[in-house]
C-alpha cells in the first residue's frame, strides 16, 4: 500500500464490519477495500480469532475491534490506529514498521517481534518473548508498554526501541532471562527485577534524566489510553535494563 | 649390531633463517640438535628424531621443519614402510616393541560416518546462547521408580555425581605423566565442574585438595589404594581394561619409579611398578560382583563405584554382568584410547571401536531394561565435540578424553611416552623437562578447550531442538550413517542418510 | 501379522510429525454437555490444521455401561470384525455391540466400520494378570497383529472418535451434538505426511488416559527406547503416543500423582532448583535423575485426560502456546483464546500458564477463581 496522502476524501463515518463466520481473508480483504475506498474509521465485531487483521495496511485508519482476534494482527502494519476491547492471541504487532495497536487486554506471545516503528500499548499482562527481536533504524523507535508483568524472555536479542513494564496488575515481575541476548535498545521496569531473572548481557542502572523523560512519555501515552492516573504511576520506582555490549560475543569465536 | 632402519623423520633446517641461538638443542631431549662451535653452525642428526615438533615451534625464526623422510622403500602395499621398520628394529633388538599413545592404523573411524540432524520448521532450534541449555549431567544408579509417602519423598537414590559437562579427563596415571602434567588436569577438572581420574598411578598428597573432581582407581595393581584415598575420592573406578591394551597389564620401567613416584604409589624406588593383567582377585563375573561390594563397604556406600573395560568383541555381554555384579558407572575404552606404554601389536590389533562397542553396550542394557542401572562413560578417541555429541546420541552419559587433554597441553603423538623422554614435559618424570609444563598455563589451555568445546556441543544440542543433555542420550534418531554398510548401520542403530 | 507402523508412516520417517490444534473443556461438577460447543471451538481453529485428521474424547457418555471398556474399534472389511469379536470373546465378557452411529458427511469420505464392544473381564483372566493389564495387552495384540482392525479406545464410560477430516466434520460424522459427556478434548490434525488412515489420527488413548497433542518432541527418540525398557511397544512413531505411555507408566503403574507429571515432562531448570525449598528442590532434584529419559523437550501443548481429570501443560520453554478459561464449573483449555471466548465469551478468568506449569481441573474440586502468571 502506498505511503502517501491520498487524493480522494476521506470518508469520516465508522464502517463496520460484522465478522462472525467470516474466514480470515474475506474479512481482512474487505477490510482493505474500504480502506482503498477511503474509509477512516473501521469497526470490527464479533471476532473471534480471524488472523492477519491490518496486516500490511498503511495510512491514516482507525480500527476498533470487539472480540478477540486471532494470531499476527497488525503484522508488518504501517501507520492505522488499531484498538482491541478484548485480549490478543499470539505475534501481536509482528514486525509492524509505524502506528499504534492498542489493547484493552492481555497479549500473547511474541507480542512485538522484530518491531521497527509505531507503539503498542498493552493494559494487562502478556505472554513469552515479549519485544522480540525489536529494531531500531534512522529516527524509528518502537515502544511497547504493558501495564502489567511479562513472562520468559522479555525483551530476547533486543536491538533497539523500548520496552516498558509498570507492574499495574498486582503480580510481581517473575520472568526470567529478561534482556538475554540484547544488544540495543532499553528495558524500563516498574518494581523489583532480581538478577537472576536477567540474562548476562544486560546490566541494571539507575535511570538519569534522558530516560525519566522517555519513561514519562511512555507512561502518560498508556495512562491516557486506559485512564490511570500518570502521577501515581510515576511515583514509584524504576529501573533501566540497558545491554552491556553491542557485541556481546566477541570472543566466542576461534579464527 | 648396525641399524638398518631407514630414519622415520628429517629435519629440515633453512640457513639462512637460522641464527644459532641453540634454542632447538636446549629444547630437545633426544639430543637431535648439536651446535658445532668450530663452524658456527647448526647440525642435527635424524635418527634420534622422534617428530614431536618441539624445536620447530620454539624457532624463533621458524627456521626447522620436521617432516617425514624424504627417502622410503619400494612402495609396497603389503609391506607398508613402517611394518618393514617395525620388522627391522625387532631383529635388531629382540623383544616386544613398544609403543605410546593411541591406535594409528587406519581402521574406519566411525565418528567419521555419522551424522547430527538439526531441527527445522516442525520443531524449533534453540539459541544456546540466549536460551538455557542444560548440559548438567548426574552419573550414578537409577532406581526404575520413584516413590512417594505422604506426598514426600520416600525413594533414596544410590550415589550421584554431578558434573557440569558431559566430558571428563580420562585416566593417565602419575607416572605415565608428570606431576605437573596432571596438577594441570585436576585443576582445570575443578574449574570445569567435572571430574579427572587420576589413573592407576595412585594420587599425590598434594593434590588431594581436589579430591571434590577426582576419580580414583583401583587398578590391578592397587598402587596407593589405601583408606583415604578411597575415602576422600568422589568416585571409585575398578580398572579391568584399557582400550589401548585389552588383556595385558601394564609396565612402569623402574627408570621412572622416582623418589615421588614411590611415595606415591606405595612401592620401592627403582623397582618396575607391574600391573598384572587380571585383578588377581577376579577371575570371574561373580568375583567382580565381590570387588564391587567391597568397595561399597569401604566407602560406606557413599560413592559410585565404576568399573572400566576394554572395549572388545562381547562387551555388550561383559557390560550386563558388569552392570548386574553392582557398578554405578561402566565405562567402556575403545581400540583408539590412549597409553603410556603398551606393546605395538596388541595397541593396534586389539580392541574394536568405542563407537560399535558404546552402540551394542547401550542396546543391549536396554533389551535387559537395566540401562537405567548404571551410567555410561565412553573412551577412546574422541577428537572434538562433534565426535561428543555423537556418543552422548547413541547412549553414553558421558565421555572419557585423554589424548585431547595431552594435546590440548601440547603433546603431538610421538608416540615414545614409554621411554620416559617428553620434550613437552608431559609424560616424563625427568624434572628439567616436566618443568616445562607450567600447570596454571596448561590448566587454561584445558580451560579453553573443553570451554570451547562445551560452547560447540549446545550448539548442536540447540541445533536439534533440546535444551537439556538427556534428551540426546541414546537418541539414536538424531543420528544418520554416511558411506557405511548395513550391517555397521545395524550395529550402531542408526539409519543411512537419506533414508 | 500386521506392520501398524507401515500402516501409519508409510514413508517410514522417524516418526510423524502433526501440528495441530487443541480443545478441551470439562465440568468440575461433572456436569454433562453435548459437543456442539466443542465442535464450534476446534472448528474455528480451522487454519491450525489441514483436513487430515481430526478428533474427540468424551468421558461420562455411557453411563448405563459406565463400569465396562468401552472399545470402539474400526474395521476395514467385514472379516476383521468376525476374527476380533472372536479373539475377543476368548478372554472378555461383551455385554453389548453396536455400530457407532455416524451421519453422511459431504466432506468426510471412506470411512472405515466403526463399531462398540461393552466388555468385562472373565475372572479367569483377571485372577492371572489384573484387568487393566489384560485389557492393555489384548488391545496392543489387536492393533499388532489382526489384519484391518484397529482400536480406538477401550477405557471405561470414555469413547475416542476420530478420522481423517476436519474435526468439525468429523464431529459431525459420529453425531457429537448428541453425546452427552462432562469432559470433552477436540484435536485438528496438519500432518508432514500425507496419509489417508483413520487409526492415525488423535486423539490416542490407552485405557483411560486420552492424549491430545500440539508440537513436535525433540527428545522422542530418548524418550522412547526409555518406555520400551518397561514393556510399551510404540508403534504409532507419534509424539502422542510416547506421552500418553509416559504418562500410564508414571501414574497408574508408578503411581505417582497428576501434580509431578508436570515436573518430570516439563521439568524446571537446574538454576531454578537451587531457589527451592531443600525439600521441594529434593523432590524435583531426584525425579528428574530418575526420570530424565521422559523429559519431553522440544515445544508443545498437551490436554491429557482420564477419568475425573483434564491436564494442560506446555514445554519447559513454552514454545507452543495454550490458554486457560473458568467459568463458575467449566474449565477450558485451548491452542487459541478466541476459540474458547467464541463459545463463552465471559469468562470469568483467563490466562497463560507458564511454561512446566499445570493446570490441573478435577471433578470435585471447584475451580480457583484467581490464577494468574504469578500462580505458584
Amino acid at each position: 500500500m502506498s505511503h502517501t496522502s491520498r487524493a480522494r476524501d476521506t470518508d469520516t463515518r465508522t464502517r463496520t464490519i460484522d465478522a462472525m463466520g467470516m474466514r480470515d481473508r474475506a474479512m481482512n480483504s474487505l477490510l482493505r477495500s474500504m480502506v482503498s475506498e477511503g474509509a477512516s474509521r473501521i469497526r470490527l465485531v464479533n471476532v473471534f480469532g480471524q488472523r492477519y487483521i491490518a496486516t500490511n495496511l498503511a495510512g491514516r485508519v482507525e480500527i476498533d475491534i470487539e472480540g478477540t482476534p486471532g494470531n499476527d494482527l497488525g503484522a508488518f502494519m504501517d501507520g492505522p490506529t488499531v484498538t482491541v476491547h478484548g485480549n490478543v492471541q499470539d505475534g501481536c504487532g509482528n514486525t509492524m514498521n509505524s502506528g499504534a495497536i492498542i489493547v484493552h487486554g492481555r497479549a500473547g506471545d511474541i507480542a512485538g517481534l522484530s518491531m521497527r516503528g509505531g507503539s503498542m500499548l498493552i493494559r494487562d499482562d502478556i505472554g513469552y518473548r515479549g519485544a522480540i527481536h525489536m529494531k531500531a533504524y534512522g529516527d524509528q523507535t518502537p515502544l511497547l508498554v504493558v501495564g502489567g508483568t511479562a513472562q520468559d524472555f522479555f525483551g530476547e536479542y533486543m536491538a533497539g526501541g523500548t520496552a516498558v513494564l509498570l507492574g499495574l496488575t498486582g503480580k510481581p515481575h517473575r520472568a526470567r532471562f529478561i534482556g538475554t541476548g540484547m544488544h540495543g535498545g532499553v528495558i524500563y521496569v516498574r518494581g523489583e527485577v532480581q538478577s537472576y531473572q536477567l540474562g548476562k548481557e544486560v546490566a541494571v542502572l539507575q535511570p538519569d534524566a534522558e530516560d525519566l523523560a522517555l519513561i514519562e512519555e511512555a507512561v502518560s501515552a498508556y495512562a491516557g489510553c486506559f485512564s490511570a492516573s500518570a502521577r501515581e504511576i510515576l511515583s514509584a520506582r524504576f529501573v533501566k535494563l540497558s545491554p552491556v555490549s553491542t557485541r556481546p560475543y566477541g570472543t566466542l569465536y576461534t579464527y | 649390531m648396525k641399524s638398518y632402519v631407514l630414519p622415520e623423520l628429517e629435519v629440515i633446517r633453512d640457513q639462512a633463517r637460522c641464527i644459532r641461538c641453540r634454542v632447538c638443542e636446549r629444547q630437545c631431549a633426544w639430543k637431535v640438535h648439536v651446535y658445532d662451535g668450530e663452524d658456527d653452525v647448526m647440525r642435527h642428526c635424524e635418527e634420534n628424531c622422534v617428530g614431536c615438533q618441539r624445536c620447530a615451534v620454539f624457532c624463533p625464526t621458524k627456521a626447522l621443519a620436521v617432516r617425514p623422510y624424504s627417502g622410503s622403500y619400494r612402495p609396497n602395499a603389503n609391506w607398508t614402510d613402517d611394518r618393514i621398520r617395525d620388522l627391522i628394529k625387532q631383529s635388531e633388538a629382540g623383544g616386544v616393541m613398544l609403543t605410546g599413545m593411541g591406535c594409528d592404523k587406519p581402521h574406519r573411524v566411525y565418528w567419521d560416518h555419522l551424522l547430527l540432524n538439526a531441527s527445522q520448521v516442525t520443531n524449533p532450534s534453540i539459541d544456546p546462547l540466549r536460551e538455557p541449555m542444560e548440559l548438567t549431567t548426574y552419573l550414578g544408579a537409577k532406581p526404575e521408580r520413584v516413590d512417594l509417602r505422604d506426598g514426600e519423598l520416600a525413594t533414596e537414590l544410590a550415589p550421584q555425581v554431578r558434573i557440569e559437562i558431559p566430558i571428563l579427563f580420562s585416566a593417565i596415571s602419575y607416572g605415565a605423566i608428570s606431576y605437573q602434567a596432571q596438577e594441570a588436569l585436576m585443576r582445570a577438572a575443578s574449574e570445569l565442574g567435572t571430574l579427572c581420574n587420576t589413573g592407576e598411578g595412585g594420587w599425590p598428597a598434594s593434590l588431594r585438595k581436589y579430591a571434590d573432581n577426582t576419580v580414583v582407581q583401583c587398578a590391578s595393581g592397587r598402587f596407593g589404594v589405601d583408606r583415604e584415598y578411597l575415602n576422600l575420592a568422589k568416585i571409585v573406578e575398578i580398572k579391568i581394561g584399557q582400550g589401548a591394551k585389552p588383556g595385558i597389564g601394564g609396565h612402569l620401567p623402574g627408570e621412572k619409579v622416582t623418589e615421588a613416584i614411590s611415595k606415591t604409589r606405595m612401592i620401592p624406588e627403582g623397582t618396575d611398578a607391574l600391573s598384572p593383567a587380571p585383578h588377581h582377585d577376579i577371575y570371574s563375573i561373580e568375583d567382580l560382583a565381590q570387588l564391587v561390594c567391597a568397595l561399597k563397604e569401604a566407602t560406606d556406600y557413599k560413592k559410585p563405584i565404576s568399573v572400566k573395560i576394554a572395549a572388545v568383541h562381547n562387551s555388550a555381554a561383559i557390560a550386563s554382568g558388569v552392570v548386574r555384579a553392582g557398578a554405578d558407572i561402566i565405562a567402556i575404552d575403545g581400540i583408539r584410547g590412549g597409553t603410556g606404554a603398551a606393546p605395538k601389536i596388541i595397541r593396534d590389533n586389539v580392541g574394536i571401536p568405542i563407537e560399535l562397542a558404546l552402540a551394542a553396550v547401550d542396546d543391549r542394557l536396554r533389551r535387559e531394561g537395566i540401562r537405567n542401572r548404571c551410567s555410561v562413560i565412553a573412551a577412546g578417541g574422541f577428537r572434538n565435540s562433534g565426535d561428543v555429541t555423537k556418543a552422548l546420541a547413541l547412549g553414553a552419559d558421558a565421555v572419557y578424553i585423554g589424548t585431547p587433554a595431552l594435546m590440548a597441553m601440547g603433546c603431538t603423538l610421538c608416540q615414545k611416552c614409554y621411554t620416559g623422554i617428553c620434550n613437552w614435559g608431559i609424560c616424563t618424570q625427568d624434572p628439567y623437562l616436566s618443568k616445562r609444563i607450567n600447570p596454571d598455563i596448561a590448566a587454561r589451555r584445558l580451560v579453553n578447550l573443553l570451554r570451547g568445546w562445551s560452547l560447540e556441543i549446545k550448539e548442536m544440542l540447540g541445533g536439534l531442538g533440546v535444551n537439556a543433555v538427556e534428551s540426546l542420550r541414546g537418541n539414536r534418531l538424531h543420528l544418520r550413517g554416511i558411506a557405511l554398510q548395513e550391517w555397521e548401520l545395524e550395529v550402531l542403530g542408526v539409519r543411512g542418510a537419506g533414508n | 501379522m500386521k506392520d501398524i507402523s507401515r500402516i501409519n508412516n508409510p514413508y517410514d520417517d522417524d516418526k510423524l510429525t502433526a501440528c495441530c490444534s487443541i480443545f478441551g473443556m470439562m465440568s468440575v461438577e461433572r456436569r454433562t454437555f453435548s459437543g456442539s460447543d466443542i465442535m464450534t471451538a476446534i472448528a474455528s481453529m480451522h487454519d491450525r490444521g489441514n483436513g487430515l485428521g481430526g478428533g474427540f474424547a468424551v468421558y461420562g457418555l455411557y453411563p448405563e455401561y459406565a463400569d465396562h471398556y468401552a472399545m470402539h474399534i474400526m474395521f476395514t472389511h467385514s472379516a476383521a470384525r468376525q476374527q476380533v469379536e472372536d479373539f475377543l470373546s476368548d478372554g472378555l465378557v461383551i455385554a453389548k455391540s453396536e455400530r457407532v452411529p455416524t451421519r453422511s458427511v459431504q466432506a468426510v469420505t471412506d470411512s472405515p466400520d466403526i463399531w462398540r464392544y461393552f466388555v468385562s473381564v472373565k475372572p479367569s483372566k483377571s485372577e492371572a494378570a489384573g484387568e487393566d493389564d489384560y485389557v492393555v495387552r489384548q488391545v496392543m495384540t489387536i492393533n499388532t497383529t489382526l489384519d484391518g482392525a484397529y482400536v480406538f479406545s477401550s477405557g471405561k464410560n470414555l469413547g475416542v472418535f476420530k478420522g481423517v477430516g476436519f474435526p468439525e466434520d468429523i464431529g459431525r460424522f459420529f453425531c457429537l451434538d448428541e453425546y452427552e459427556g462432562y469432559l470433552w478434548t477436540a484435536h485438528g490434525r496438519f500432518p508432514t505426511n500425507s496419509q489417508a488412515w483413520w487409526g492415525g489420527a488423535h486423539p490416542f488413548s490407552i485405557l483411560d488416559w486420552t492424549v491430545v497433542h500440539n508440537g513436535e518432541i525433540s527428545s522422542y527418540g530418548t524418550n522412547r527406547r526409555y518406555l520400551e525398557m518397561f514393556g510399551y511397544t510404540c508403534t504409532m512413531h507419534t509424539d502422542t503416543e510416547v506421552i500418553a505411555y509416559g504418562v500410564d507408566l508414571l501414574v497408574r503403574r508408578h503411581s505417582l500423582p497428576v501434580e509431578l507429571l508436570a515436573r518430570v515432562l516439563s521439568p524446571p531448570m537446574w538454576t531454578v532448583l537451587s531457589y527451592m525449598e531443600p525439600s521441594e528442590r529434593e523432590l524435583c532434584q531426584t525425579l528428574r535423575q530418575v526420570y530424565g529419559s521422559l523429559l519431553m523437550n522440544g515445544p508443545f501443548t498437551v490436554i491429557i485426560a482420564h477419568q475425573n481429570e483434564m491436564i494442560g501443560l506446555t514445554d519447559r520453554v513454552r514454545l507452543r502456546p495454550l490458554v486457560a478459561g473458568v467459568k463458575k464449573d467449566m474449565l477450558y483449555l485451548s491452542s487459541e483464546e478466541s476459540a474458547i471466548r467464541l463459545i463463552c465469551p465471559d469468562l470469568s478468568e483467563s490466562w497463560s500458564p507458564m511454561g512446566g506449569e499445570a493446570v490441573i481441573g478435577r471433578v470435585g474440586q471447584p475451580l480457583v477463581p484467581t490464577q494468574s502468571l504469578a500462580a505458584a
